[in-house]
């Protein structure tokens, strides 16, 4: 019968109407309330103690709560570097630690560690390249990951007797209570100058940047 | 339009909403299901396909294919609105990282707890398809 196959067409409609306007509006009210969660906790984007990467005084700030051990933050790194390529002058990145995989933590202090060795990006890039020996999720081979930073130039042993110094305890631990407030949940998690992305994606990340770099180009 | 037929239509329904549902919490609000709710997703969800397809094309014959679905589903519902009444121990569920199924994250208007709404799905489902099947069946004196 006719009239049976249009009822359930026009309920099938209905349902997915429904659904696609209940999705909008939730993700319309989630996004108000990131926003809200940002400007009372704004204080909490940059430390400062945070790593920065570019120029101190750039006007556009992306912050980054990465995961050394997170395919898609390495995935992104490469996007990351490249629109800091193109406008050396007007973008920093602020480096903050979500290790929400096992083992990572040992890594972030491996990479503040780094630092005190001016060895911090090399280090960074070869962990990442070295990512896939080294970062089974459930049974991360952290040893690896201290070769490919060796292999970087890092003096290795020397790295992890700093990395056990309060400052680098204290910067994972402030970073840590930063990501409960901030509510991250996801690595990566990028903030342009306090703006979370409407939704994830390499797009919504350029077109966050491009926006904030043409407010100052004004 | 036969009553019969309403009697399937409104059964599909109910399964379709409760899977735009469970689909919502899960994919929009992000909420990760618990072991007994992917019981009763894996329950729930063909039964849209099975029941929508019946109503279509008034097949009987659906309702036979996606009853034990609904009578599956109406067992692994039962159990987790016992256990969030605390009536079943919960000691019988090993713990883990993942989600509590006796530790319900969400709740609706004022108490109403999804496993409740997943019960009286999978109920109303089982009630309504086998009310379907005696309507329709051959040895009914009225068909």
């Amino acid at each position: 019968m006719q009239s049976q196959k249009l009822t359930v067409a026009v309920f099938l409609g209905a349902v997915i109407a429904f659904f696609a306007l209940g999705v909008y509006t939730y993700q319309q009210r989630n996004q108000s309330a990131v926003a809200d969660t940002l400007t009372q906790e704004a204080s909490r984007l940059v430390r400062p103690s945070s790593t920065v990467l570019g120029p101190m005084n750039a006007p556009v700030t992306i912050v980054e709560f990465f995961d050394p051990a997170c395919e898609t933050c390495r995935a992104f790194y490469p996007l990351v570097k490249d629109l800091m390529r193109k406008h050396p002058a007007d973008i920093r990145l602020v480096m903050r630690y979500a290790p929400f995989h096992q083992g990572s933590d040992h890594v972030v202090k491996l990479l503040e560690a780094a630092k005190l060795q001016d060895k911090y990006v090399p280090v960074l890039e070869m962990v990442l390249a070295a990512q896939p020996l080294w970062a089974e999720h459930h049974q991360p081979k952290i040893e690896l990951a201290y070769q490919a930073a060796a292999q970087a130039g890092l003096d290795v042993p020397k790295a992890l007797e700093d990395a056990k110094a309060p400052a680098i305890q204290a910067l994972l631990a402030q970073d840590m209570e930063d990501i409960v407030a901030l509510k991250v949940t996801k690595t990566p998690t990028f903030f342009v100058n306090g703006r979370a992305l409407p939704s994830f994606g390499a797009e919504e990340l350029q077109a966050l940047v491009s926006q904030e770099l043409a407010k100052v180009k004004r | 339009m036969k009553s019969g037929w309403m009697l399937l239509l409104a059964a599909w329904a109910i399964a379709t909403m409760a899977t735009a549902g469970a689909l919502f919490l899960g994919e929009v609000m992000l909420m990760t299901p618990c072991t007994l709710c992917w019981y009763q997703r894996i329950a729930m969800f063909p039964m849209v396909l099975i029941l929508g397809m019946a109503c279509y094309s008034n097949h009987r014959s659906g309702a036979v294919y996606a009853l034990p679905f609904a009578c599956i589903g109406l067992v692994f519902a039962g159990y987790h609105t016992l256990l969030l009444a605390g009536w079943v121990p919960s000691a019988w569920v090993p713990c883990g990282a993942g989600v509590s199924c006796a530790k319900q994250s969400l709740e609706l208007f004022g108490g109403v707890q999804i496993p409740w709404l997943s019960f009286a799905a999978f109920g109303l489902i089982t009630v309504l398809l086998v009310c379907y099947l005696k309507k329709t069946s051959l040895c009914n004196p009225k068909n």
